[in-house]
Formats: C-alpha cells, sequence, structure tokens
C-alpha cells in the first residue's frame, strides 16, 4: 500500500511531541503532513516556525486554496478549522467549534478520508478531549491507516484512549516507533 | 474502480445534482462553495436526520416543510463575535477612519454580517471617533433568519467577557459595558446604536451592486467560495467601492491572487485592509 498523505491531530502535551517525531524522521521522507493542534483561540502562530527550526521539510501553516505538496507540512493556524478537498487543496472555515476545538481534529480527519481514501495514515497523540476519535472511525472506514499514540507514553492520555476506544485504531506505540513506522512504510 | 471509490462517485454526483435543484427551486445558490465543507455539513445532516443518501435528503427538501430552512442554516456562516481579531478594529481606526473623516457622508457595507456582532462593533467604533452621525451602514445578509438576529442585538452574556478583551485590545476607548444593559442570561446593546444602520437580505453570489459605498468589510466569508466565485464577489465589491474607498476582509483571505489585484492599494497586509485605487468602470 502506497499513502499518500498523513494528518496528525495533537492537543495537550502536543507541541513536544510532535517535535520528537519530527526529529525522529527519516532523511528522506516526503510525504505530506497536515497537523491540527489544538490551541488557544488568542495563541498567535508559533508552531510552524518552532518545528521548522532544523526538519529537512518546509512547514508552515496551512492558506485557503493551497495545493498539497510533497516535502511540505502544513498546520491548520489556530481559531480556523482546516478542510481537505477532493482536488488535494486545502481551505479553512470559521464555523462553530467541534469538540469545544477550532482547529477540529474530526473536521480534518473526516475530509482528509474522503480525499484520500485509503491512501491515508492517520495518528492521533496526546490531549484531553475526545477530537479526532470520529475522525479516525471515517479513515478507518475508508481503509486507511489508524494509529494512536500509546496512552502511556502520552503526556495526556485522554485523546489517544478515546480514539483507542473506537476499536478503529490499527497500531498503539511510541512517539519514537510512529516516527520509525512512517519513514519505513512511506518510502 | 473499488467500492469506496464508486460510492463516494455517486455521493458526488448526487451533491451536485442537490446544490443544482437547491439553485433552480429556492434560488440559493451554493455550487461554488468549497465542496468539502458544502459536503461534510450535508454529510453531517444526513446521519443526523437517520437518513442513507444526499437523495433522500433532495427528496425531503422539496416536498416537505421545513428541511430547506434546516439546509440553509446548514449552509449560512453563522459564526461571529464582536471585534473579532481586535487588530482589524485596530488598524481601522488608526489607517482608515483619519480618511473617512474626511468626508462630510460615508457608507458603509457590511456585506455577510451574519447575526451582527461585527456590525455593532464598527458602530461603536464610529461613535467613539465620532463619525456615527454622518454614517450610512448596511449590513447585508443572504439568510433572513440571522439577519433578525442581528436587528435585535441581543446576545448571550457569558460571551460579553470575551468581547470585552476583543473590546479593549481593539483600542476601544471607553468601558465596554457602556454600550450594553445586562438582563438575565442576555446583554441587549445600545439602541442608539442602531439608527443608522439598515439591514436588509442580499445575497453575494447572486444579487448586484445596490450603492456606492466608502468602505466594504465583508470578514470569513470568501473562504468558502471557490476562486471563481470569489473573483466575481471581489469584482462586486470593487465596482460598489467608490475610488479610494476601502476593503476590510478576514485575516485568512486575500486580494493577492485574485483578478483586480492590481486596482487595489494594501493599506494593512497583516489584517487584510486594501484601498481601492482606480475609478470604477461604469
Amino acid at each position: 500500500m502506497s499513502y499518500e498523505a498523513i494528518v496528525i491531530g495533537s492537543s495537550a502535551g502536543g507541541l513536544k511531541a510532535l517535535k520528537i517525531i519530527f526529529d525522529n524522521l527519516n532523511q528522506s521522507f516526503t510525504t505530506p503532513i497536515i497537523i491540527a493542534q489544538h490551541t488557544s483561540s488568542r495563541s498567535e502562530s508559533y508552531l510552524a516556525t518552532f518545528l521548522n527550526q532544523d526538519s529537512h521539510l518546509t512547514i508552515k501553516e496551512a492558506e485557503s486554496g493551497e495545493k498539497i505538496l510533497r516535502s511540505h507540512v502544513y498546520i491548520a493556524p489556530p481559531n480556523f478549522h482546516l478542510l481537505v478537498e477532493e482536488d488535494f487543496t486545502m481551505n479553512l472555515t470559521v464555523d462553530e467549534k467541534v469538540n469545544y476545538s477550532r482547529p477540529s481534529i474530526d473536521i480534518l480527519f473526516e475530509t482528509a478520508a474522503l480525499a484520500y481514501k485509503n491512501q491515508l495514515i492517520g495518528i492521533i497523540l496526546t490531549g484531553a478531549n475526545n477530537d479526532g476519535a470520529f475522525g479516525i472511525k471515517q479513515i478507518n472506514s475508508f481503509g486507511g491507516l489508524t494509529i494512536a499514540q500509546s496512552p502511556e507514553s502520552a503526556e495526556v492520555p485522554i485523546m489517544p484512549q478515546a480514539a483507542i476506544n473506537t476499536g478503529c485504531i490499527d497500531k498503539i506505540i511510541t512517539l519514537e516507533e510512529i516516527a520509525e513506522l512512517i519513514s519505513s512504510i512511506c518510502n | 474502480m473499488s467500492l469506496i471509490e464508486h460510492k463516494i462517485n455517486i455521493q458526488n454526483n448526487e451533491l451536485e445534482f442537490f446544490l443544482e435543484i437547491i439553485f433552480r427551486v429556492f434560488g440559493y445558490d451554493f455550487r461554488n462553495y468549497n465542496k468539502a465543507h458544502v459536503k461534510r455539513r450535508i454529510l453531517h445532516r444526513i446521519n443526523n436526520l437517520e437518513l442513507q443518501s444526499i437523495s433522500q435528503l433532495q427528496h425531503k427538501v422539496l416536498y416537505e416543510e421545513g428541511y430547506f430552512d434546516m439546509i440553509l442554516r446548514d449552509l449560512s456562516i453563522n459564526v461571529t463575535e464582536m471585534f473579532r481579531d481586535p487588530g482589524f478594529y485596530k488598524s481601522m481606526r488608526e489607517e482608515v477612519i483619519p480618511i473617512l473623516r474626511t468626508y462630510p457622508y460615508i457608507k458603509i457595507w457590511h456585506a455577510g454580517c451574519a447575526t451582527g456582532e461585527e456590525v455593532y462593533s464598527f458602530a461603536i467604533l464610529l461613535q467613539e471617533e465620532g463619525l456615527y452621525e454622518r454614517a450610512q451602514i448596511y449590513a447585508t445578509d443572504f439568510n433572513p433568519v440571522v439577519l433578525e438576529v442581528a436587528k435585535k442585538a441581543i446576545y448571550p452574556v457569558q460571551k460579553i467577557k470575551d468581547y470585552t478583551l476583543n473590546y479593549q485590545e481593539s483600542g476601544g476607548k471607553n468601558l465596554f459595558s457602556e454600550y450594553y444593559v445586562a438582563r438575565y442570561d442576555s446583554v441587549i446593546f445600545d439602541q442608539s446604536l442602531k439608527k443608522n444602520i439598515v439591514f436588509a437580505e442580499h445575497n453575494l453570489v447572486t444579487d448586484s451592486v445596490f450603492a456606492e459605498v466608502n468602505l466594504i468589510i465583508c470578514r470569513n466569508v470568501l473562504i468558502y467560495f471557490n476562486k471563481e466565485l470569489q473573483n466575481k464577489v471581489i469584482s462586486l465589491f470593487t465596482e460598489s467601492l467608490i475610488k479610494g474607498g476601502f476593503l476590510g476582509l478576514g485575516s485568512k483571505e486575500n486580494l493577492m491572487f485574485t483578478d483586480v489585484f492590481n486596482q487595489y492599494q494594501v493599506i494593512d497586509s497583516k489584517e487584510k485592509i486594501y484601498k481601492k485605487i482606480v475609478t470604477s468602470l461604469k
């Protein structure tokens, strides 16, 4: 199976978790990654800058209408939902919060599943609510690969646990193992 | 074609027909909205009504009362807040107001105003800058239900804390509490803010220009439209603005890649405020 894109949802503790994944990615890794990280609606967007520091990938905030490219990592801007279109572009909305969150992981995952079908990997990391669980079910129903950070290795285990509880998670592993797994299967 | 691809193909065709028939029967045109958003809204509605397909929903919308209103609500953009993005209002105060002040009479158009929070925010700003009395404000939306809410100027009290913070950050000159009265779980805004506001139904997709204005504020509406429709609506705005008039968009919206970019000067690139520098072709 070849995977065309990876979506990641993270919340409380997500910054550190994402950093560990990016630090452990293989240098030849080029599969596009799209991230919904919960942040306060008042926060400025610093995540892209933070992660960009020493990555071989271009890490940036997603823009409306932007085409998804290889070797790029896209991050949902604070206070906007990020949606993937079936023509592999991205769009933003200011719709109601979903699971008290904007960006919502569910919205990213649901729309990415429709676009990439079984060529998508969905990953749920540390967090304190259950956003992303519904999205994981969608990815799973289209035949994509689903991964949850193992709750005991997560700073806050609630979100990966909620994803695991759907019964739709294929792999439950640590952050280092996630980096290793996606590095090897996306090559 | 796999079974899943087949299913998605059917769904996409059903969606296209559904939007087409809604346009032909009800006159609301969602055909050039971004697809992922519209599809997600419709699929959630189907799920919620425990239906099996978009075709089933279509039947209900066409033949049963109340269903169209539900779809209209699902597809309209109603999330807004007072002084949303305080930096935008600060920039308006500093960069745009001084120029508006040079006109004896100003017309302002809030396009896609939803429930009106940003209209009243701007009305407050105009009052504080001493410009309200010479302003005519048009606040329009395609959805009559949200306009009714806007006309009342009554909002839930639990949002006031956030709005107060926004107001302060936007460069507000008074105490925010001077503008409203709280009662039970609601606040009602000062009725004097409404005096020069006309609320009216107007559909950016299907209606045309109705006035020549000095300032258009249309925030977080264009992000729902595809490129083609964005260009169409921005042309409408360009036609409506006087030479030297201003356009304020949402923080993730941009004139950069549109057909009319060379007709505008960037006033604030972060807050997305533009000034029209050419004369309208009539």
